[in-house]
């Protein structure tokens, strides 16, 4: 299996998408950096899964494009789309493994339904993924019998064992807990630089916005409504967007440390002995007293 | 790969309902010949008359159509429950994704396999409810086996063995065709994924018995 040679760039035009009376996307453009990894935030129900689905074509925009290499997906015919979506993979929210097939199975499904290796060839290139992903050991296990984490990593291996161009991860780290949800995010960062794929993920996990966050998004109520990257999100005035990263004491402390180390001033105007007072925030708990 | 999926569905249908099919067409067979003598009291009626009317119950109607019904509740629920359970939990969506046509992977080869494999199984349950009304007969001193089988070839018309057949494909189409409608397009989580699958067979044996009328009426 060879690596693209070129970066693929995806880009949306004037996104816009109903159900019924609703319209869930109103007008959403961006184009995602080529080779990067690329994050879709906002609050459930902003709209950031209707758009991933409108951008792999599980769902089809009321209007506006959506351009592969320059090339307008949306419109195409059938068996054009078809080829497109052979360069794409996903890992879905559930993962989506095929129950009734062992882990060795589910990542050489797309081996066998596209190319005409050998059966030892295949399983050569699952064995390579599954590795990748740090599973080798669990080729004769089905879905029911490994871990949530571990079945996001499966889903990971189907989804990039084809040597896909572009990747789309929606909602990576839910159900996870934090320790796997940063093996997994770490796992999407190398390999979208590894395998040069341009990434897009759908969260609302803050770690993988700062780990992951070349490009991002941030949606509500289906519009975009800031974009930039994961310095800049930092440092942004937009007020819902602070609001929806900023939400915990927790992360409004450390944004404010971060202000006060790089600008020496705090942006909010909150106390700055009250934030001086409480020890930095940190995940690591304090070392018993003696 | 869909010819892989086609066997596979074959082996589910055919192999996995065979177990009910059989013990279904046995008593099917015996009752009907139980039944029939105990109506047939007149010592001017010959006792073959009551094999003909058990090879002609069970040809016309009890095998084709009781079966399917059963099958109905079979395979309609597996089937979509399956689907059901597949769109609920993306895997659908992640074969779209592949670019895989999930209507030609999932649907046509389960209705492939039904059109082949329960026509088998009605031709099963035919020859096995005729063996089990002969059984009956014995074993209940109601008709000797030589007078039963003397029964079964007077009269015998090849054209109900075709009829049964039209039913048989007729059924068949609408047991895998339904449910995979219900199943596939089925939306939300494992309690609708319960009511499409009921909803599936309750119309499957709606349309069965409709469909059963409509050939009988066309074909008879």
């Amino acid at each position: 299996m060879s690596l693209p040679d070129t970066i693929s760039m995806i880009e949306i035009r004037n996104i816009q998408k109903s159900f019924g009376d609703r319209t869930v996307i109103e007008n959403v453009s961006a184009v995602m950096k080529p080779g990067q990894c690329n994050l879709i935030i906002g609050t459930s129900g902003s709209g950031k899964t209707v758009l991933m689905k409108c951008m792999v074509g599980l769902f089809h925009p009321d209007e506006g494009e959506v351009l592969y290499d320059g090339k307008d997906f949306t419109n195409m015919k059938s068996d054009e789309k078809t080829e497109v979506r052979k360069e794409i993979g996903m890992l879905f929210q559930g993962s989506a493994l095929f129950d009734s097939l062992t882990v060795e199975q589910n990542v050489m499904f797309p081996l066998d339904m596209f190319t005409k290796q050998s059966y030892r060839k295949k399983l050569e290139r699952v064995n390579e993924v599954l590795e990748k992903v740090n599973l080798s050991d669990t080729n004769k296990k089905f879905p029911a019998e490994i871990s949530g984490g571990m079945k996001k990593r499966v889903g990971i291996a189907r989804a990039i064992v084809l040597n896909p161009k572009y990747l789309f991860c929606d909602e990576p780290n839910s159900g996870l807990d934090p320790q796997t949800s940063m093996v997994i995010d770490k796992l999407i960062r190398d390999i979208t630089k590894e395998y040069k794929i341009t990434t897009v993920v759908n969260t609302h996990d803050m770690n993988s916005v700062m780990e992951n966050g070349d490009y991002i998004i941030y949606m509500y109520d289906g519009r975009k409504e800031w974009e930039g990257n994961r310095k800049e999100i930092i440092f942004s005035k937009n007020e819902r967007l602070n609001h929806f990263i900023f939400a915990s004491e927790f992360l409004q402390d450390a944004k404010d440390m971060r202000m006060l180390e790089e600008t020496g001033k705090i942006a909010n105007e909150r106390n700055m002995e009250e934030l001086t007072d409480r020890s930095a925030p940190t995940l690591v708990p304090p070392p018993d007293e003696e | 790969m869909y010819w892989k999926e086609f066997i596979h569905q074959c082996s589910d249908i055919g192999i996995g309902s065979l177990g009910i099919v059989v013990v279904i067409s046995v008593f099917m067979g015996a009752v009907s010949t139980v039944q029939t003598a105990y109506q047939l009291v007149s010592p001017l009626i010959p006792k073959s008359s009551i094999a003909q009317i058990v090879r002609d119950t069970v040809i016309l109607e009890f095998a084709p159509t009781l079966i399917c019904i059963v099958l109905a509740g079979v395979v309609g629920s597996k089937i979509a429950s399956e689907l059901g359970n597949m769109r609920v939990s993306e895997q659908i969506d992640a074969l779209e994704i592949m670019g895989i046509n999930t209507r030609a992977y999932l649907i046509m080869p389960k209705i492939l396999a039904a059109l082949l494999v329960i026509p088998m199984l009605v031709i099963i349950a035919t020859v096995l409810g005729i063996l089990g009304g002969r059984l009956a007969g014995s074993m209940a001193n109601i008709i000797s086996t030589n007078t039963f089988d003397k029964g079964l070839l007077e009269g015998f018309l090849p054209y109900n063995v075709i009829f049964a057949l039209a039913k048989a494909y007729t059924f068949a189409f609408l047991i895998s065709s339904v449910p995979a409608y219900f199943g596939y397009y089925v939306q939300g989580g494992s309690l609708e994924i319960g009511r499409a699958s009921t909803r599936a067979v309750v119309t499957s044996c709606i349309l069965i018995l409709f469909a059963d009328y409509i050939l009988a009426a066309l074909l008879l």
